[in-house]
């Protein structure tokens, strides 16, 4: 006598089918076109991650042959093949952190000034001329830069600032124009449209009612600025000021063009000096020997990396923003969206 | 919040008059005010900077030369940028050519399946790629493809397809995202094919605004310079093989700023301001456009929602 079947497998193995048909589609076509769509998508990721460990294969000579101490050494020298990331580590952070300091009151007044101020027929075409600040190429930039800004900086401000601030270590010294102020000059007039731009997104998520509920309380507009639009989205405005830092560390042109290009650790901001990214530019295609290439990959790697790290903190922040004020809808999953084959 | 002090007269007559704190209030309320639109003054004051002086230094050496004339040797005077010219054209036509359809792929991807796994991660990868440093990816396609085959312009096309596709694709999305649900759900309703839905009513009703997508997306690899220092490199003359180093007008336009002679910063001024102004043309016009569109077409769209 032959052995019955359980009833309940029986059952559970048909569900099983059941559902598995229910998933899928009768066309063929739309089964081709999701996979179509979905290995292109996988091809970009996929291109993301190898592109990470093409850069760290090439740079680990140098990692294997310096190790940590590549971080801490100051000297930079193909001929003695003595290669530290200190001093360019040091010029990317002092022009970075000029560049923030410079840009972030600005964008964040300019936001608040579009955003919550100014009548449509002025913000519109002000809009227009910050957002046409990201459009410009950065070689027009560094072209700008070097022949228009460090004159003038030079004549006008730095000799000001040696004249009457030369007590302090970061207006000492002889003044050429180019240096790290010129980068960080420049650097804050690239991010200023970043920075403003993710800062009126961040804004547009305060509901309107908000603004208002303060308004009625009997504060004034700059108050009510204060209390209802900054104090909400303070979360949203670090992130985007991380945003601005991570484009300000990755910008390449403008900066190898004015900055001066010496690999070396000096407090005065008229000095030149060298980044990470404007050495890449400077030496990449002329790197004499395998232990340069190697050291200034490993320079482009801990860049990536650095930015890669400084772009996730933002995006986790701007993310939390968004979702302070717009909760996750709970049946999110049963959309149209959530399936790739969708029953037709 | 307000501190006005009340005073109640004999005749019942209230007053209301401003304490200190208030005047305070309101002449701070007038000063930030003004900081803030000083601000935004400050904010567009370099941009009409860097237009006056790339208009001024450029607009002499703008001539029919300069579009047809390879370079002169340093110290000569005429010359032109003719072969740049024809080497960004041809760099940029070659990574588009492959970038739009695939960034569009995957904007679809990105929009149509939103809530898939793949979705999140490629959202997040996307995210990543926009903002990553250009000089980054001029590395990887310096170990990826320069290494083994040399210096090309499938090599600088390489690094600006890079570059394209997650803007490409982010743009998309952001559009395809505003066309509201009910309309996928009405095409799915009368039993046509999801494919079908997405490629002849979807896109169909954007498509113009994904074109000024594509447009902003080929004005922005236009302007690269780091990812092309090391992958097309340069050329004194025009290509003639495809596979050989090719010259891009911002590679040339550096190369010669730091050359030292006049004549040629006269070139790099004047290729400054052919960038600058193909740049401007593309954005000022795709901005227009998607005014006046927004305007006529995808608001009734929303409002029936």
């Amino acid at each position: 006598m032959t052995k019955k079947p359980n009833p309940v497998f029986i059952f559970s193995f048909l569900s099983f089918l059941k559902r598995k048909q229910e998933k899928r589609d009768i066309h063929i076509q739309d089964r081709l076109f999701y996979f179509f769509l979905k290995g292109l998508s996988w091809s970009l990721i996929f291109l993301f991650f190898y592109m990470l460990f093409v850069i760290f294969q090439m740079s680990w000579p140098a990692f294997s042959h310096f190790g940590m101490k590549f971080f801490v050494n100051i000297e930079w020298n193909s001929w003695t093949k003595n290669f530290g990331a200190l001093s360019l580590i040091y010029g990317t952070a002092v022009t970075s952190f000029l560049a923030l300091l410079l840009a972030v009151p600005v964008s964040v007044g300019v936001a608040l000034f579009l955003n919550e101020l100014s009548p449509g027929w002025l913000a519109r075409p002000l809009g227009f001329v910050v957002e046409m600040l990201a459009a410009v190429p950065s070689i027009v930039y560094g072209l700008w830069g070097l022949f228009v800004l460090a004159p003038v900086l030079r004549d006008y401000v730095q000799s000001f600032l040696s004249k009457y601030l030369s007590f302090l270590p970061i207006f000492q010294g002889n003044y050429y124009g180019v240096g790290m102020m010129c980068g960080g000059v420049i650097l804050a007039i690239m991010i200023i449209p970043t920075i403003s731009s993710i800062c009126r997104e961040v804004f547009r998520t305060i509901p309107e009612a908000n603004r208002e509920a303060v308004l009625g309380l009997g504060t004034t507009r700059w108050e009510m600025l204060k209390i209802a639009v900054l104090k909400g989205s303070s979360t949203g405005i670090i992130g985007a000021v991380i945003m601005g830092l991570g484009r300000a560390l990755g910008e390449t042109m403008a900066v190898t063009m004015v900055i001066g290009n010496a690999t070396s650790i000096k407090a005065s901001l008229f000095e030149p000096a060298q980044t990470m990214a404007s050495i890449l530019a400077n030496q990449y295609a002329e790197a004499d020997n395998e232990l340069h290439l190697a050291s200034l990959t490993a320079v482009g790697f801990s860049l990536f990396c650095l930015s890669l790290i400084i772009n996730i903190l933002a995006l986790l922040l701007v993310w939390r923003m968004e979702k302070k004020f717009y909760p996750r809808r709970k049946n999110r999953k049963n959309n149209v969206f959530s399936i790739g084959k969708v029953k037709v | 919040m307000s501190s006005e002090k009340e005073l109640s007269l004999d005749n019942g007559a209230v007053i209301y008059s401003y304490s200190l704190r208030d005047r305070w209030r309101k002449w701070c309320n007038y000063f930030m005010l003004g900081c803030l639109f000083l601000l935004s003054l400050i904010a567009a004051i370099p941009f009409l900077f860097i237009v006056y002086y790339v208009l001024a230094k450029g607009i002499s050496s703008v001539n029919w030369d300069f579009f047809t004339q390879l370079p002169k040797p340093p110290g000569e005077e005429g010359g032109g940028m003719s072969n740049a010219l024809i080497g960004s054209l041809v760099v940029v036509g070659m990574a588009s050519l492959v970038g739009i359809p695939w960034g569009m792929g995957m904007g679809v991807y990105l929009s149509e399946y939103r809530a898939t796994r793949t979705a999140k991660a490629l959202r997040f990868v996307v995210d990543l790629l926009i903002s990553a440093p250009s000089i980054v990816i001029g590395i990887f396609i310096y170990g990826f493809i320069v290494v083994r085959y040399g210096f090309s312009s499938y090599a600088g096309s390489a690094a600006l397809l890079l570059i394209m596709l997650p803007v490409v694709a982010k743009g998309t999305e952001e559009i395809l995202k505003m066309v509201p649900n009910h309309i996928r759900e009405a095409g799915l309703a009368l039993g046509i094919p999801r494919w079908k839905v997405i490629v002849r009513i979807i896109i169909p009703s954007v498509l113009s605004m994904c074109v000024t997508v594509i447009m902003l997306a080929i004005a922005r690899i236009a302007g690269e310079t780091a990812p092309l220092l090391f992958t097309a490199l340069g050329n004194q003359y025009h290509i003639r093989d495809l596979s050989e180093p090719i010259a891009t007008l911002p590679v040339q336009i550096y190369e010669f700023s730091k050359s030292g002679f006049e004549q040629m910063e006269k070139q790099a001024w004047a290729g400054a301001m052919v960038l600058v102004l193909f740049v401007f043309f593309i954005n000022f016009f795709t901005r227009m456009f998607l005014f006046f569109y927004k305007k006529d077409k995808i608001k009734p769209f929303q409002k029936g929602k």
